[in-house]
């Protein structure tokens, strides 16, 4: 059995919903701009940032806002647009949620009770807010949660535990996010520059997105989950392995267990990060599974890294991609930066497109595969 | 999933360690978790430095690991891995270096699913990994991970860890998974070796 990508939103500064990020996203907008100065930054910071404002003015036609944080209200948009746009029984609907920090803001903030700062209450948040019953399932496994959420979501129908599984995601670039990745120097003194000989690190980015699965395509999508692996590096719990084995062997088991060869992929949604050590590692496991040309790219430096959200929002992306035969251009890329070549985009373009890859990594080594394809 | 079942299992609270429900080791009651965990990785003789870097959670994740399968083959288990407080121990204590140097070493502690890449360079497992958080200890979320899992022919085992650690109390259940055995896998079975007694 197969489920199908049926619909979509993604929240974020280039936008509410995913048509608007997806006409931003033509136009080579990015979400980076630079923030103010802080005692952390005193030059400032290039993030993604979502304003509140404009935040609060969209959810106050479906909420009240004083009894939610940021993410909650980021997260309750997301569903209740792919909600609006699709007739789901909510009685029979299963719910998956992914974030790496939640609302990790709130461990300094006494505006919201003790617990509020947990994930599994913001797991409680959202269902409540809509009144789903079933309970939400987390997953919190680093940069790759948005993308293993997916995963959990096609086995909850699969095994019949609800018709339709609807996944939601969300990070916020935080306090205590920003100081972490500062201080492993990780931050890119301007927006990042994924692949690129002159990246210096990565930007941070906020967003939030949800995505609708099910067993039958329709009108609006064709765009099928075949499947995702996951695998670990065994080698470092911060650093990416130097030879990218967690990441081939997350290929190739994927294109095996779903009886695929490397050659039928058209479109590599990659992590690209703009770090040194990850874009590296990427190019070299990319060139061993014999993919240096298949076209690429990385959409951090649209959004910068949204952490937990990050896999499901380029999930979304990549269904898009195949849906409109369409292919964005990896912004910010600059000349080559990588030991081995890749065959990243340099222009949008338009072609033909069944079958594509995403992929992520993250911290604890972990590593992600998915799959997707365009049924015609 | 009739064809799962739990090879051994593992529970780890207020200061004792008891496997396949015998005692296997016990510290001095009033114990703190640091004291526990250095008397308990004496007693298996662990010698493994990086240890002594890790966090909490993490510590007590390896170790109980390392006691859950010592003796025994294992062959690259995917690790399904939950629990309830999510990496907070160590976010409190990254939050207050915060205020003077933000520590990159008790950064990389602040997510939850670091015990599953600790777990898996000490073993060298490039396994399939997932890290779940759920209020309570909940069985489903593991059989039917697990069940999907085993669909691929070439996943041979799992282990199932809940590894939980809040304000000083720490709670572990770990539980081999294979396709031989004599205890089925099922949800009523774990949630009885997680409430099994422990006086």
């Amino acid at each position: 059995m197969k489920n199908f990508l049926l619909a979509d939103s993604i929240i974020s500064p280039l936008g509410f919903g995913t048509e608007a990020n997806l006409e931003n996203l033509r136009n080579s907008k990015s979400a980076l701009q630079l923030q103010p100065a802080n005692n952390r930054f005193p030059n400032g910071y290039y993030a993604g940032i979502i304003d509140e404002d404009v935040l609060d003015v969209n959810f106050e036609k479906i909420g009240k806002i004083s009894s939610l944080t940021k993410l909650e209200k980021m997260m309750i948009l997301a569903i209740q647009d792919v909600l609006n746009s699709s007739a789901i029984d909510l009685e029979n609907l299963g719910l998956v949620m992914a974030t790496t920090k939640g609302n990790i803001d709130l461990i300094t903030s006494n505006n919201f009770e003790g617990d509020r700062v947990q994930l599994w209450k913001l797991g409680e948040v959202i269902a409540s807010f809509f009144k789903i019953k079933s309970k939400p399932i987390i997953v919190s496994n680093a940069c790759i949660s948005g993308g293993l959420a997916v995963k959990v979501a096609n086995d909850l129908i699969r095994a019949g535990k609800c018709k339709h599984a609807l996944v939601v995601a969300g990070d916020l670039v935080s306090e205590f996010v920003m100081a972490g990745f500062q201080s492993f120097q990780a931050i890119s003194p301007f927006p990042c520059r994924p692949f690129s000989n002159d990246r210096a690190g990565i930007s941070l980015g906020e967003a939030a997105a949800a995505l609708l699965i099910g067993p039958k395509a329709n009108s609006h999508s064709n765009i099928q989950y075949v499947n995702v692996c996951t695998a670990n590096d065994a080698n470092h719990i911060s650093g990416p392995s130097r030879n990218g084995e967690g990441l081939v062997q997350a290929v190739s088991r994927v294109l095996e267990n779903s009886n695929l060869k490397s050659d039928c992929l058209d479109y590599i949604s990659a992590h690209g990060t703009a770090t040194i050590y990850n874009d590296e590692m990427e190019a070299i496991a990319f060139n061993r599974l014999g993919l240096q040309e298949v076209p690429l790219n990385s959409f951090k430096g649209y959004y910068g890294h949204t952490l937990g959200a990050s896999a499901l929002i380029e999930t979304i992306l990549t269904k898009h991609a195949l849906q409109n035969n369409e292919l964005l251009k990896s912004l910010n890329y600059t000349a080559a930066g990588v030991s081995k070549s890749l065959k990243i985009i340099k222009e949008n373009f338009k072609t033909d497109l069944k079958l594509a890859l995403n992929t992520a990594s993250g911290f604890g080594g972990c590593n992600l595969a998915m799959l997707l394809k365009k049924e015609i | 999933m009739n064809d799962l079942y739990i090879q051994n299992n593992l529970v780890c609270r207020s200061s004792e360690i008891w496997k396949n429900k015998a005692l296997f080791f016990k510290s001095e009651e009033n114990d703190d978790l640091k004291a526990f965990l250095k008397k308990a990785y004496q007693y298996i003789e662990m010698d493994y430095p990086k240890f002594f870097k890790m966090d909490n959670l993490s510590k007590l994740a390896i170790l109980n690991f390392e006691i859950l399968i010592q003796n025994e083959k294992i062959q690259d288990p995917a690790l399904v891995f939950a629990n309830s407080n999510s990496s907070l121990d160590t976010d409190q204590k990254f939050q207050k270096s915060t205020a003077t140097f933000a520590s990159p070493a008790l950064f990389v502690y602040t997510l939850p699913n670091i015990m599953l890449g600790e777990i898996s360079i000490k073993h060298t497992l490039r396994s399939e990994n997932i890290f779940l958080i759920s209020k309570e200890f909940n069985p489903s979320l593991y059989t039917q991970y697990v069940s999907q899992l085993f669909q691929d022919k070439n996943i041979s085992e799992t282990v199932c860890g809940w590894v939980d650690l809040h304000n000083s109390e720490y709670d572990v259940l770990l539980c081999r998974i294979t396709r031989n055995g004599e205890v089925k896998f099922t949800e009523e079975n774990l949630q009885k070796l997680y409430d099994q007694p422990h006086e």
